[in-house]
């Protein structure tokens, strides 16, 4: 069920979780540069860190400038609330180091941002938490894939090199009977595309460092809790949310908190221990670009529709992967679950192979080269010749791209310029190919 | 902490500690479509200052079993109940919206149970406005988002949390989904009927805490005049307003709603000192 907004996402998405300083009336939110704050008494210390009075200890824990983004970004999408971290990665990781330790399972789509392939695939298993990887779409593969020791249903609102679409609410039913957590990334829509917790989700991560930035000037992560699983109900599967920790004065998370347990395990033990914390400094630098999220998001779908309407008719283009375009196998989702457009991401692939693919990019002046997306400037990366370059033909196939895409992160220049640009690009390889 | 009430499992918050005997004890009553949650902050500050703290999920509410009981009456004979099981003794009774009703009525039935009273986000009589009602039965989704739109001040409604990261209207409307159907209707039919509130306030012989929120628009603290004017002159009465908080000023000042409660229980110690 969808938490109503006190206001529509523009105005949220500049006053949401702060009103001016009340000491020195500054109406940008200030930026709280401080390890610690300064207890009234020993008795008002204490009182914080036994969470009898609300206040902020030290900065790893919490921070005032970080908790205006939290509040911004829970107001936005219909959470309970959030927590900033360094990195969209270690949003992630808070996220799952909450839920499970060792033994812990995962089901998670198998398209997903590589950085995220890599912590799941690679890395979290040397912890003893494993993960099985399906594909996006196959609902019957997701159930199937769920045992008893899942904690976690994973995937992407917008998922990656495809541009798959999660089919958010049928993967929430899914994972409501199972009585386990659906998290989505929702990276590359913003709560401006796409809202996953009042699809049904759980929890929202974000990448704040792409679209919610969107300058390219800072790294940070968001963590979102739907408030909306009864850890309670789960007959025992979280014990780190439904059992006394030793760690935090023996709390009982669900019992102090039924709504946001998940949120208060997750700052009491996880970004205290682990510590991957946001620097205040970039938490208002998001917050900055937060301010007109939602006019860039508009520009961002614009140009992206222009560049595909222009692509797709281009004879040097073997065929363009858009969720909004016919072809592409997820067009109805696309059409239901993400109404106002599908972001500014998409991949294209030339005719030629990998050498048109370098000639491309290289030929290109206004688009950045680049590994990045989400930033105000258009990006383009070749796949096959960076991020991939040791895999065959073959390979590339198997992981869904080949080796003439192109992956664009569409900016917010003027179109016609980044046309311009694209045919410059365009030409070169076909000249390259001849 | 589960207690067993006329046959039916209660849930009860502690403070996040274990009750001592010896102690004097602070019972806490949520409002409408609420459960203890809404007091943990102010829980957990007696508990560590020689208090025990008896925060019960009402019946049919959170993790307490049913039926619900469907008047304030009915209620305050139920929290009688609950304080014999748990067999308090000097009790500071405090209540918040529909449950200072329970508490000013529990008080009232039950005099010697009760050594001191807190009415907060309170009025007598306490009519819930016919839309809202009808919402309650009719539209849940609407029922919670007008709650909300009354509850929190101005400030609140955007945010500004005094708990970082925290967007408290959104966990006050998940707290009332949670709740089953029907919970919160019977709760406002419960406030919107009960007549006692005069009545009640007379009988009432015990220090009592009138405890408003500036820029509240559910319980406004001019409101609460005629049921202060109930109260008989031989009780000793205080009234405090919280600035730049609205109804639900547990979550939007909690600090201050402790300092509120905890100034009043200093300030009456021969009350709360423990009966032999």
């Amino acid at each position: 069920m969808p938490i109503h907004r006190n206001a529509g996402a523009d105005t949220l998405a500049l006053h949401a979780g702060q009103t001016p300083d009340p000491v020195h009336r500054s109406r940008a939110t200030p930026i709280h540069f401080t390890t610690s704050y300064v207890f009234e008494s020993g008795d008002h210390a204490a009182a914080l860190f036994n969470q009898e009075r609300a206040g902020h200890v030290y900065s790893r824990i919490s921070n005032p400038t970080n908790a205006v983004l939290e509040e911004r970004i829970a107001a936005l999408d219909g959470g309970v609330g959030a927590i900033a971290c360094a990195s969209g990665q270690a949003a992630l990781t808070l996220a799952i180091t909450t839920l499970m330790g060792s033994g812990g399972h995962i089901v998670a789509s198998r398209s997903l941002y590589g950085g995220s392939h890599n912590l799941l695939g690679y890395t979290l298993p040397r912890f003893g938490i494993e993960t099985t990887f399906v594909p996006a779409g196959d609902a019957d593969a997701w159930r199937a894939a769920i045992r008893t020791n899942t904690r976690l249903l994973f995937g992407e609102s917008i998922g990656n090199p495809g541009l798959e679409v999660l089919d958010i609410p049928t993967l929430a039913q899914i994972a409501r009977d199972a009585h386990l957590p659906l998290m989505v990334d929702a990276t590359l829509v913003t709560p401006i595309l796409q809202c996953p917790i009042d699809l049904g989700a759980n929890i929202v991560m974000h990448s704040a460092t792409k679209y919610l930035g969107g300058h390219g000037v800072a790294i940070g992560g968001l963590l979102v809790d739907g408030g909306n699983f009864d850890w309670e109900a789960s007959e025992g599967r979280f014990p780190t949310l439904t059992e006394p920790y030793e760690g935090f004065h023996g709390m009982d998370f669900a019992e102090e908190s039924p709504i946001a347990a998940f949120l208060l395990r997750a700052r009491r033990e996880g970004l205290r221990d682990f510590g991957a914390c946001l620097s205040p400094m970039n938490a208002f630098q998001i917050l900055q670009g937060m301010e007109t999220l939602g006019l860039r998001m508009e520009r961002h779908v614009a140009n992206a529709r222009a560049l595909v309407e222009h692509l797709v008719k281009h004879p040097f283009v073997e065929s363009v992967s858009w969720p909004e375009l016919d072809s592409h196998p997820d067009k109805a989702l696309a059409t239901r679950l993400l109404p106002q457009g599908c972001g500014g991401v998409f991949s294209f692939s030339l005719k030629g192979g990998r050498k048109a693919g370098s000639t491309f990019i290289e030929g290109l002046r206004l688009f950045s080269h680049l590994a990045n997306v989400g930033d105000a400037k258009s990006l383009a990366i070749h796949p096959a010749s960076t991020t991939h370059f040791r895999m065959s033909a073959e390979s590339l196939l198997a992981a869904g791209i080949t080796e003439g895409t192109i992956r664009l992160s569409t900016g917010l220049e003027t179109a016609a310029d980044l046309i311009e640009d694209l045919d410059r690009g365009l030409y070169a390889a076909q000249k390259a190919s001849a | 902490m589960k207690l067993t009430v006329s046959g039916k499992s209660v849930y009860c918050y502690t403070g996040g500690r274990a009750n001592q005997p010896g102690r004097p004890t602070l019972v806490l009553i949520h409002g409408a479509g609420h459960d203890h949650s809404v007091w943990t902050l102010q829980s957990r500050y007696f508990a560590t200052h020689g208090w025990n703290v008896l925060v019960p999920d009402l019946p049919g509410h959170g993790q307490s079993e049913g039926p619900q009981r469907e008047s304030i009456a009915e209620l305050a004979d139920w929290v009688g109940a609950l304080l014999d099981t748990a067999g308090t003794g000097a009790t500071l009774l405090a209540g918040h919206s529909m449950g200072s009703l329970v508490a000013l009525e529990t008080a009232a039935r039950f005099p010697d149970k009760v050594s001191l009273l807190a009415l907060i986000g309170s009025v007598a009589p306490m009519p819930v406005a016919p839309p809202l009602l009808e919402a309650t039965l009719s539209n849940r989704d609407k029922a919670h988002a007008m709650i909300n739109q009354w509850s929190y001040a101005p400030r609140s409604q955007l945010g500004s949390s005094s708990i970082p990261g925290m967007n408290l209207t959104a966990v006050n409307e998940r707290l009332m989904q949670r709740q089953g159907h029907g919970v919160l209707h019977r709760d406002m039919s419960a406030c919107n009927a009960y007549a006692g509130g005069f009545e009640a306030a007379a009988r009432v012989r015990c220090p009592t805490l009138l405890l408003s929120a500036a820029q509240d628009r559910m319980t406004p603290p001019k409101a609460i005049t005629p049921l202060a004017e109930a109260f008989g002159r031989e009780t000793p009465l205080r009234k405090l307003v919280i600035p730049a908080a609205g109804h639900a000023m547990m979550a939007e000042a909690p600090g201050a709603v402790l300092e509120g409660l905890w100034n009043f229980a200093g300030a009456f110690p021969s009350s709360i000192q423990e009966r032999p």
